[in-house]
């Protein structure tokens, strides 16, 4: 019986510097599954890796082979053993199964639920078949893993729901105006807070960027980070017009903007909406203007609000997306306890058993005149041709040997006679 | 052809509009592409086939199906339909579907139910080039301006959730406040442009059969009183920066009368409209 073995490291259990040193490229990942390949022991095998962890799955002739693996892993990528091997972790059989499914679905991601992860390793699956690296155990594997990931994504609210603020605020911009690329932004204040804020909004393309400070040479620099323009405080109140989107965060005690100001600004401006963020504590924007029309302010506790549900969302997600998992990982044992001899075997009499049976049944229906042992005579000869048809395959699975791979001729075997159909596929 | 294959063909159509208001209301809660996909391939089937059933029907008895109210809100619908297709396309709006799917089929329940069977009296008057123009350009107007309110309703449900803070069960299935303002307004322009040309080509009409172009008939001043609301709407819209909410609120109201006007003026207030909405 083949046993499934994961070896890896990740960003719970090494740091950065030493995930760098044992990440793989995809030259490298290349030419280790070569060397893999040619090893008698390792029957079928894969890697892959990202920024965040380097896995090898494989399967073993005999035995586990984990010393091997690290062995390789030291030869290829040129480091020490004691220097990683205190950060591995060793999966096997159903814990294997069960962390790569984990992986797939994002549930071991640094932010959970975040989509990158499928894509890498569907890569590094693709490397895999490309090298030849993978057989038929890795193969409905990896097939079951990307289904399974594919439903959690599905089936639960993992990947959507924003849990951090500048994030929540993003996805309200986004539920407020169609298009970004084509909104203003004003920065109230050159604090870090606002520069973090600006930061994921560029990464959204928006159009323009209005930094106005108290300090004009602090509102200069920030500007000229991000490419936009300086104004002087006091003209904020003009800017009004323009913008669309404002995001405040300065240390002022006082409201900055208030009522009647944004109530003039929405006339200029003929009622175009505004959206004001305000991160700043005490608060700088008058919470009063949330009541114009076309006007909305958030405040930082009403975007924490948001990303708490959201977060209380996502833990709710992860039980429903773990049960999916193990689930699966529960299928995928009982199709490999399957792919046993004695099992398929066992499983192909069965059904030419019932085969011959309802044959027989049906033949007799319309033969209403045979006595007891003419039923019995024809019974025996259909039973024996059965037999003796199948009896040459059921020779051949038992003789195993040969160094030949059992679980392809089983699998095909099992194919053949559908003898998984109960199961689905 | 007979008139009776046309009503199995409405008949058909009618169970198709209510298929696809089933997989619309399962999009609404579940999500899932593929409903909202079938849901739209079988409102594009029925809207198909409601046009064959008037068709047919026409060919039976050389008048085209618009003689009684049954018949009118039949018509109604499958301007509905068009225009929802037409929108639907343009913007990719799918949670208009839900309206418009609800929409067309309680219509469509309230024709059925209606003693669809009841001979039709002909009427000969109901003929010709600019009553054919008046009945069509009202007809996708309406629909229109129908569509307008179902757009203004997602925007008021979104614009509350965001406005109390509290995005909630619409958040994310609603698209953002600018594209629903801009679906309803879209709407709201060709609904207006159709209806002004619906009104011009029925005074024309009436100038033709009754030799005058305004009699004070209920609907007449109904119609013209709707059109000036929305004309009030849009220049307000325009000129005084009424969009959003407020926008979304007067399309909502305008539909409501629109609805008193094409069912209730008749049956209340009389007026030679009457005639082919009993």
């Amino acid at each position: 019986m083949p046993k499934i073995i994961l070896i890896g490291a990740n960003h719970k259990t090494a740091p950065v510097e030493l995930r760098e040193k044992l990440s793989f490229s995809i030259e490298e990942i290349i030419a280790g599954l070569e060397l893999l390949n040619q090893d008698k022991d390792i029957k079928e095998c894969l890697i892959f890796s990202t920024c965040n962890r380097t896995e090898i799955l494989y399967i073993p002739e005999t035995g586990e082979k984990v010393d091997k693996i690290i062995d390789f892993i030291s030869y290829h990528k040129n480091i020490d053993i004691s220097e990683f091997k205190s950060s591995l972790y060793v999966y096997k059989e159903d814990e294997a199964i069960l962390h790569l499914f984990k992986v797939v679905s994002s549930l071991d991601s640094m932010v959970v639920g975040e989509p990158q992860i499928l894509g890498q390793i569907k890569q590094a699956y693709r490397t895999a078949v490309e090298n030849n690296a993978s057989g038929v155990m890795l193969n409905r594997l990896m097939h079951k893993a990307f289904n399974i990931a594919k439903k959690v994504r599905k089936e639960t609210g993992i990947g959507d729901n924003a849990v951090s603020i500048s994030y929540a605020a993003i996805e309200l911009a986004k539920k407020i105006f169609s298009d970004l690329s084509q909104k203003s932004v004003m920065l109230l204040g050159a604090g870090e807070m606002a520069e973090l804020a600006v930061e994921h909004l560029l990464s959204n393309n928006v159009k323009h960027i209005i930094v106005a400070n108290r300090t004009f040479k602090n509102a200069v620099d920030l500007a000229d980070k991000f490419n936009g323009q300086a104004i002087k405080f006091e003209e904020r109140e003009d800017a009004l017009k323009t913008v669309d989107i404002i995001i405040s965060s300065t240390g002022a005690t006082d409201y900055v903007l208030t009522e009647t100001q944004v109530k003039q600004a929405m006339k200029k401006r003929h009622h175009n909406t505004l959206f004001f963020i305000d991160i700043a504590v005490p608060r700088d924007i008058d919470p009063k203007i949330n009541t114009i029309s076309n006007a909305y302010v958030y405040d930082i506790d009403d975007l924490k609000n948001i990303v708490e549900s959201n977060i209380e969302q996502r833990g709710k997600e992860t039980i429903k997306a773990e049960r999916y998992i193990e689930e699966a990982v529960v299928k995928f044992l009982k199709w490999m306890e399957s792919l046993a001899i004695i099992p398929t075997i066992k499983a192909l009499n069965d059904k030419i058993s019932t085969i011959v049976d309802m044959e027989c049944k049906k033949t007799f229906l319309n033969l209403k005149h045979l006595s007891q042992e003419d039923r019995e005579a024809i019974r025996r000869m259909t039973q024996a041709i059965a037999t003796r048809t199948i009896h040459d395959p059921i020779l051949f699975l038992r003789n195993t040997g040969d160094h030949r791979d059992d679980s392809l001729y089983l699998n095909v075997t099992r194919q053949l006679f559908n003898l998984d159909l109960p199961e689905g596929k | 052809m007979s008139v009776q294959t046309a009503q199995i063909v409405l008949q058909i159509t009618t169970v198709l509009y209510f298929i696809s208001m089933a997989g619309y209301i399962l999009f609404l809660f579940n999500q899932k592409k593929i409903y909202q996909k079938t849901s739209f391939c079988l409102i594009s089937i029925a809207v198909a086939f409601h046009f064959i059933s008037m068709v047919i029907y026409t060919m039976a008895t050389r008048y085209a199906p618009i003689q009684n109210l049954s018949q009118s809100l039949s018509v109604a619908a499958f301007f509905l339909g068009c225009m929802f297709l037409f929108f639907q396309y343009k913007f990719d709006l799918k949670m208009l579907g839900v309206f418009a799917s609800v929409l067309l089929f309680v219509i469509m329940l309230a024709v059925l139910i209606m003693v669809p069977d009841a001979q039709v009296k002909q009427n000969d008057i109901l003929k010709g080039f600019w009553f054919y123009a008046h009945i069509f350009m009202v007809f996708a107007g309406d629909a229109s301006l129908a569509l307008a309110c179902g757009a203004g309703i997602l925007y008021l449900l979104q614009e509350k959730g965001i406005k109390t803070k509290n995005p909630g069960f619409f958040f994310k299935r609603l698209p953002s406040l600018d594209l629903l303002d801009n679906v309803g307004y879209t709407c709201l322009t060709t609904g207006f442009a159709l209806l002004t040309i619906g009104l011009v080509t029925g005074f024309i009409y009436a100038k033709t059969i009754w030799g005058r172009f305004w009699s004070w008939d209920p609907k007449e001043v109904f119609s013209v009183g709707i059109w000036l609301m929305y004309a009030a709407l849009l220049h307000l819209r325009i000129y005084s920066g009424w969009r959003g909410r407020k926008s979304a609120i007067v399309t909502i109201i305008g539909f409501l009368i629109i609805l008193f006007t094409f069912i209730g003026v008749n049956m209340l207030l009389g007026g030679y409209h009457q005639a082919f909405t009993k």
